[in-house]
């Protein structure tokens, strides 16, 4: 449309016209703006400062330097939900992208309706409040009288206490998110039935068996998708809170019995802002965690540079 | 915790049901033999009963006698419907429904009308600086919630509104990251020539917003809308950081209050809590199912204008 117009009107109509066009774009965006300042940069810059404060809500904030920070380094809390938050993640994450790439090569071998309906199925725990997984799965993992022991029994196998065991709590909650895996599952297929069938023909015509072509044609296709679910799936188990939170936390009885293994850093940051009103060292919490996610995620990109196929590169 | 995942889920969907949409059905594709076909859906089946059981386990136990919770029958004997009364009168339940549904839609309304009003304003208009502030609010998808947390709740305490329900949709008045990204990129696929067209007729800026823009875009405005009412109706961190007083509760948050009263270290009364669990829990299923055809039709519907 410009360009046309542009021909027509005179230089300084044309001046006119572009000022009155940016004012109704910045009008429209205002609400962002005004979200961006406000909800965003303002807390980001509010919570870096408050890192080097003490402060507890009702009095004013008092300067304390790096107090807070050198209070993370010897926390011996802090030290142990990281450590449990990355033994989850590196868990979780790995598994979580395996099963889903497995399910979705399998769903990709259907058609189109049944394939609709099987993703379905898989997807339904994703809509189900992670409140209602935690308090099923406190259930269904019991070790005396849970569905999934029951289960490991028909096996000749005795399952573990996974609620009360400190060793087994953390591969319990992995248990209970591998169940909600079907938006990775989702995300697969979807990049799977983009990868063009002329492609596994030429394979074909070449003699390959199916491993090398899963390995030389399917992988490279998709790795698009495996990095983007790499990535999300850390920063979000990094975050892991509501399931764990959910199970035992909350409750001063469980919280007692079962919270070292299971505290997660977010549950901890949660505890020290809003039950302890430690604003400033929780603060600081914030940021140590979003320097962890930063570095993790910055070496996620550098490595997947090497093994995600664009298809810009080849054309 | 951080609006990534539904921004995964968001993507996955749309892409997936225009891939299907796009890509003519291949049944039994790369020529498998029909043995491997039925193989397939042998394992598929059993597979989706590992996914469905759970489910299955929880609306049975939730119907069975306080003793026979932990028997793992599928079929609960006897059946007590009783504990969905039970639940009615032990908590709020009525209460906590109304509240989530009043905070679902009120965030889901909100943010889809105000990320529609900032994606048109990168979509339509050439303006200094434009591509600069896209790149920050792509930018902003990144960065972790749990980073603003603290100085959000002080921003909400500073204006008096915490222990109240509008912290829980307020900040969607501002428009959201993903859904800004996802509405540019639908508005963008709108032919230029119709605005031209209103131009010539009279039509202003909030009109072509309004009256074209809005309309023509209805099955992404339902995906941004329902993915904002799911993650608002499942959420706990809001709830649990801003509400003190229990008839404020959403459904999440008042679920949480009753498995730590009747749950374990509690009064023990498990079938009360996997009651509240299904109530929680059926709504935003049936929501799934029946918006699930939205999506195909809605991304259906767009395949061909494009």
């Amino acid at each position: 449309m410009t360009a046309e117009t542009a021909a027509v009107v005179r230089p300084a109509r044309l001046a006119a016209w572009r000022r009155r066009e940016t004012r109704w774009a910045y009008l429209f965006l205002l609400p962002w703006i005004v979200g961006f300042l406000v909800f965003t940069l303002g807390p980001m810059i509010a919570s870096l400062v408050l890192s080097f404060t003490s402060y507890d809500v009702l009095s004013s904030p008092s300067f304390v330097g790096l107090d807070n920070y050198r209070e993370v380094m010897s926390d011996p809390a802090v030290a142990r939900s990281l450590g449990n938050t990355v033994f989850y993640t590196a868990l979780h994450v790995p598994l979580a992208m395996t099963l889903s790439m497995g399910l979705a090569l399998l769903l990709n071998r259907l058609g189109r309706r049944s394939s609709g309906f099987f993703r379905t199925v898989f997807y339904l725990p994703v809509m189900t409040p992670p409140v209602a997984v935690g308090v099923l799965f406190l259930l269904l993992l019991n070790g005396q009288t849970g569905l999934i022991n029951a289960a490991l029994g028909l096996f000749g196998v005795q399952g573990p206490n996974w609620t009360t065991d400190p060793a087994w709590i953390k591969p319990g909650i992995v248990i209970l998110s591998l169940w909600s895996l079907g938006s990775t599952v989702v995300i697969y297929l979807a990049a799977l039935r983009n990868v063009p069938e002329e492609l596994y023909e030429a394979a074909k015509v070449d003699g390959t068996n199916a491993r090398q072509r899963f390995r030389h044609v399917t992988l490279p296709q998709v790795s698009g998708a495996v990095f983007f679910t790499l990535i999300v799936n850390t920063i979000a188990s990094l975050q892991m809170f509501t399931e764990v939170y959910t199970m035992y936390f909350g409750n001063k009885q469980t919280q007692s019995g079962s919270s070292d293994a299971a505290l997660f850093y977010v549950i901890y940051l949660f505890q020290q802002a809003f039950q302890f009103l430690h604003m400033g060292y929780a603060s600081s919490l914030a940021w140590l965690l979003f320097v962890v996610i930063l570095v993790i995620t910055v070496v996620q990109v550098r490595v997947a540079k090497r093994f995600v196929y664009y298809e810009s590169e080849n054309s | 915790m951080t609006a990534l995942p539904d921004a995964g889920q968001l993507v996955a969907l749309e892409r997936t049901e225009e891939s299907l949409a796009a890509a003519p059905p291949r049944p039994g594709r790369r020529g498998s033999s029909p043995l491997v076909r039925v193989g397939l859906g042998v394992l598929l089946t059993g597979l989706s009963v590992l996914f469905v059981y759970p489910f299955v386990w929880l609306v049975s136990a939730s119907l069975k006698p306080r003793e026979n919770v932990f028997d793992n029958s599928l079929l609960p004997h006897p059946v007590q419907v009783e504990n969905f009364a039970t639940v009615w009168q032990a908590a709020p339940l009525l209460r906590w429904i109304a509240n989530s549904a009043f905070v679902g839609v009120a965030a889901a309304l909100s943010v889809t009308l105000s990320s529609a009003i900032v994606a048109f304003g990168f979509a339509y208009f050439r303006f200094p600086a434009r591509n600069a502030l896209f790149g920050l609010v792509l930018g902003t998808m990144m960065l972790p919630a749990v980073v603003t947390l603290v100085p959000t709740y002080l921003v909400w305490h500073s204006l008096h509104l915490t222990n109240t329900q509008v912290p829980l949709w307020g900040q969607n008045l501002f428009g959201s990251a993903f859904y800004i990204f996802l509405l540019r990129q639908f508005f963008l696929s709108l032919p230029r020539e119709l605005f031209d067209a209103a131009r010539v007729d009279g039509c202003n800026y909030l009109g072509m917003f309004w009256r074209i823009a809005l309309p023509l875009s209805k099955p992404a405005l339902i995906i941004t809308f329902i993915f904002e009412l799911r993650a608002s109706w499942t959420d706990l961190v809001k709830p649990l950081v801003y509400l003190q007083n229990p008839s404020l509760y959403t459904l999440p948050r008042g679920l949480k209050a009753v498995l730590d009263q009747f749950g374990q270290g509690g009064e023990l009364k498990w079938e009360i809590v996997l009651a509240a669990s299904v109530v929680a829990t059926v709504p935003m299923i049936v929501v799934f199912l029946l918006a699930q055809r939205h999506f195909v039709e809605g991304i259906a519907t767009t395949g061909r204008k494009g």
